[in-house]
């Protein structure tokens, strides 16, 4: 009894109860007739989509900069990346590592600014960065009018002049990491063995960096900057260099998650982006100010997990679709919870 | 009231945090009026003790404490402060906890605040009524009063000087009306010594007038003094209860550790053998001139000194004399000017990389008290100006610097205690990293960290579960060591220690003491120690400098008689002989 309190109380009782709710969800599956390896595989899938965005806060968090709310800034990077690849009509293979370079170019530059604010506002991060999220899709919104693509792919119809909302990656990129080395078994299950690569490969990234000295330096400004001020550290570089991190990654992970989705999803799109990378890795057992790759990889199963099988199990069960509004209503309710519980690091 | 009889007497108390057992069948009384002293190293239990009398919630969370307590005669088994509070116990803690915008009557007054009457209070209750500043004035000159001190009730805490915002939180538990119990928790640790003079007298007049008190405190000197009995704590057992009056500082401290005081004879044949050593024969090593330093409270106004190679030079003088500035400023860590040079060469001021880089090393003051300055002043003032103020110019140059205050400047606290030892030397001269592809990454070596951990543990008696503990949860005295550790990593040149033994218990006071002699005579590092203890000055350094007003009133060699100290400290120099100093400045 004591062994299972203690546990419970280091993994944390909300991680406990989600993971058992999770596995009730897959129980029920064959029960209310939704096919089981097609949930799994639904939810594989989406976990590959969405991993290395929710990767993208541990950069920040360790920093001290907290929860990256201005994600969406780093989408916008992989937006401009995806969309100027397919301008130059580059497609395939070559499309997507055009795009993704791109976007990390977006990424650096658009992450040294937005570092450079967060340096000025300390103590506040998390607010600004949420300002910024919005006001960077806001403007952009007028931008992908105005900007002068031409692709027909792309713009709007009738020889329109600015960027559809959603535009169709298929016959570019479409399924080409969930496609690569896929294993499939049966016709309902997929593994996406390339995305689940890319992302567990950029995992390792993180890991080696975060045990660079350069790396150490980033943690320790988040642990007590006054402290690594006295040990010689420019505080406010290692800000900066978490802060481009993250939003690079912002940019990589939105490009992993189009391809999969099929679209580039523009205007409004990058804002509902952050929210759910912030609730997964708060899922994971994650604090403002600390954050592993362990955080990650549970945050981002649990939180995809009942994202797929929720609304699944619910429209089955009520013969009604709800599914946005439970997605809705789990993320938000999700950050609220573990916001709460700012100081707690589960293990 | 009868005064054999106890107010309050604990019975078998007893606790456990997780299995980990820290206080055993602890059973003292304490009798109306009567000052009892609780003494014991850090991590005796005293702090869980005063925990557990004062219904804190961390203590039935982690599943209550065993044994009773009989307030008046009553069991009591307080669940939260407040319930304590109302039975007529009050506690002033370690750490200050008041409001700096407020003032002294304000915060002596928090939550028992006296309201004028008026016809809208009936209409719209009581959250309208306006403060009857009147009332409260003279309610808190009343309990200042009861100390038989002046505070001016109108001062905001912010301008204090320490002493005032102690005497402030003492006040606040003495302005309740049913206080007839009062604990203090180190509350002379911030204080100089004429200020905590000035407390003990205070004391005695509230338990001349009936208020029983608890006085936790590590200077040996004041519990003998103060106290009528004292109890000893050791590793959660009370080992003894004694009176006071039949007592000695040695007993005491032999109780306390648990030692024989062998290693205290041992330490005074040391400090008799050093008297032979020659000071004062090496080249200068650093030589200050003109130095100015911005450290709120602790102004720096002109300091010339120098200091020879391998000595340790110790810096002394009173509170907010400008003492502390001298190593903050040189380390960079607050605005500062003035020529600095070190082995001949100019050291860039304002840098504190500069500084280590050069091996200069700095193990910063206490945690207390200036600590608090420091977190607003660093962080958010100096920031803006960081291309005036990188401390890497200090670090490069091998200075080293073991801060004051432990939580700011001195620890990585959600770090385990191997980060906090290894880092600087990490980040300044590329040690315990490996280097990757040619050098193009350099890897954290985890295995040389931790091994460079469990050596200083060993070393410095470090107690503790292992190189990975947090430091957040070490006690003070294990904190300060891993200060220590942390500056010898970067094997200094110059090492500036500040108040190295404030706040930490004999046997850890001795340990620190002991192992910054052994480092100056094995490695030939030069050590500036600054200390507001002028006995542990005198105990290890080879001269001491006397600070008053920002400057340098006089440098004696240590074997000069103790009122001479005190009369530079007191700036006795210039008020006798106004026409002969006056030059000197």
């Amino acid at each position: 009894m004591e062994g299972i309190k203690r546990f419970i109380a280091d993994f944390g009782l909300p991680r406990v109860i989600i993971t058992f709710y999770l596995l009730a969800l897959f129980l029920a599956a064959p029960l209310v007739g939704v096919s089981l390896p097609a949930s799994i595989s639904d939810s594989l899938i989406r976990i590959g989509m969405n991993g290395i965005m929710v990767l993208a806060m541990v950069p920040m968090i360790q920093s001290g900069c907290g929860l990256n709310f201005g994600l969406s800034l780093g989408v916008i990077a992989g937006l401009l990346g995806a969309t100027l690849s397919i301008e130059f009509g580059f497609a395939g293979v070559l499309g997507f590592v055009v795009a993704i370079g791109i976007s990390q170019v977006f990424g650096a530059v658009f992450g040294y600014g937005y570092g450079k604010l967060l340096n000025r506002v300390k103590g506040g991060e998390m607010m600004i960065a949420t300002y910024v999220g919005f006001s960077s899709v806001m403007i952009m919104s007028i931008a992908w009018l105005i900007m002068p693509y031409k692709s027909p792919t792309m713009i709007w119809g009738f020889g329109g002049e600015g960027l559809r909302t959603t535009i169709s990656v298929e016959g570019f990129w479409r399924h080409i990491l969930d496609d690569f080395l896929a294993v499939r078994i049966g016709d309902s299950f997929k593994f996406p063995t390339g995305a689940i690569l890319v992302f567990v490969l950029v995992a390792v990234l993180i890991w080696v960096f975060f045990h660079l000295k350069l790396g150490t330096a980033v943690t320790a400004v988040g642990s007590n900057a006054t402290y690594a001020r006295a040990s010689g550290i420019n505080v406010n570089r290692m800000r900066i260099i978490s802060v481009m991190m993250s939003t690079m990654l912002g940019g990589l992970g939105i490009l992993v998650f189009e391809q999969s989705f099929g679209f580039i999803q523009l205007y409004e799109g990058p804002l509902y982006m952050a929210f759910p990378a912030v609730a997964a890795i708060l899922i994971g057992g994650a604090s403002v100010n600390k954050a592993t790759l362990v955080h990650v990889f549970i945050g981002t199963a649990l939180y995809q997990g009942i994202l797929t099988m929720t609304p699944a199990i619910f429209n089955a069960v009520l013969k009604v679709d709800m599914s946005d509004v439970i997605r809705i209503i789990v993320s938000n309710g999700m950050i609220l919870y573990a916001l709460t519980r700012k100081t707690k690091v589960a293990k | 009231m009868d005064p054999a009889k106890p107010i309050l007497s604990l019975r078998n108390i007893g606790k456990a945090f997780y299995g980990n057992r820290v206080l055993a069948d602890v059973s003292f009384d304490v009798a109306p009026g009567e000052i009892v002293g609780l003494v014991g190293e850090n991590g005796a239990g005293k702090s869980t003790l005063m925990k557990i009398l004062f219904g804190m919630p961390v203590i039935h969370e982690t599943g209550g404490y065993e044994g009773a307590i009989l307030f008046e005669d009553r069991e009591v088994r307080f669940r939260t402060p407040f319930e304590a509070l109302d039975a007529g116990i009050g506690m002033v803690h370690q750490e200050f906890s008041l409001i700096p915008g407020f003032t002294t009557t304000e915060n002596i007054l928090l939550n028992r605040e006296s309201f004028n009457n008026s016809i809208l209070i009936d209409i719209f209750g009581k959250r309208i009524s306006t403060l009857d500043r009147m009332t409260m004035e003279s309610r808190s000159k009343k309990a200042i009063d009861k100390l038989g001190i002046t505070l001016d009730p109108r001062m905001l805490v912010r301008e204090m000087p320490v002493g005032h915002k102690q005497f402030t939180e003492i006040a606040r538990e003495l302005g309740r009306e049913n206080v007839k119990l009062i604990v203090l928790d180190e509350p002379t640790a911030v204080l100089t010594e004429s200020e905590a003079e000035t407390l003990l007298g205070s004391l005695r007049t509230l338990s001349a007038e009936g208020i029983a008190i608890i006085f936790i405190s590590h200077r040996l000197r004041e519990v003998v003094e103060l106290c009528d009995r004292v109890v000893v704590l050791r590793d959660g057992h009370n080992i003894k209860d004694l009176a006071a009056r039949t007592t000695s500082i040695k007993e005491i401290a032999s109780l306390m550790v648990g030692r024989t005081m062998e290693a205290q004879a041992r330490i005074d044949a040391e400090s008799a053998a050093r008297e032979e050593k020659a000071s004062g024969d090496g080249e200068p090593v650093l030589t200050v001139e003109n130095l100015w330093v911005d450290m709120p409270g602790e102004t720096v106004r002109n300091v010339n000194l120098s200091v020879r190679q391998g000595e340790i030079f110790g810096i002394g003088g009173l509170a907010g004399q400008g003492k502390l500035g001298i190593p903050n400023g040189l380390m960079g860590l607050y605005p500062a000017g003035g020529s600095v040079t070190l082995h001949g060469e100019p050291v860039a001021l304002n840098s504190p990389r500069a500084a280590l880089e050069r091996r200069m090393a700095f193990v910063s003051e206490d945690r207390r008290g200036v600590g608090l300055l420091l977190d607003e002043g660093i962080d958010w003032n100096i920031a803006f100006t960081a291309a005036l103020n990188s401390p890497r110019a200090a670090l490069e140059r091998r200075m080293a610097f073991v801060s004051e205050d432990r939580r700011g400047v001195g620890l990585l606290l959600d770090e385990g205690i191997d980060w906090n030892i290894a880092f600087t030397a990490m980040q300044v001269q590329d040690k315990y990293v490996t280097p990757l592809l040619g050098g193009l990454l350099k890897w954290r070596s985890d295995a040389a960290m931790s091994s460079l951990a469990t050596e200083y543990i060993k070393l410095l008696e470090i107690r503790c579960t292992g190189p990975r503990q947090r430091a957040g949860t070490l006690s003070g005295g294990n904190q300060q060591k891993v200060c220590l550790a942390k500056a010898f990593a970067l094997r200094p040149d110059l090492l500036f220690v500040s108040e190295p033994t404030r706040g930490i218990d004999i046997g850890a006071k001795h340990l620190v003491l002991d192992t910054l002699k052994k480092y100056n005579r094995e490695y030939g590092t030069t050590i500036i120690m600054i200390s507001s203890e002028l006995e542990e000055l005198r105990s290890i350094c080879d001269r001491i400098a006397i600070v008053y007003e920002g400057r340098i009133e006089g440098i004696l060699p240590h074997t000069a008689p103790v009122e001479d100290f005190g009369l530079l400290m007191a700036g006795a120099d210039k008020d006798e002989a106004p026409a002969t100093a006056g030059g000197g400045n």
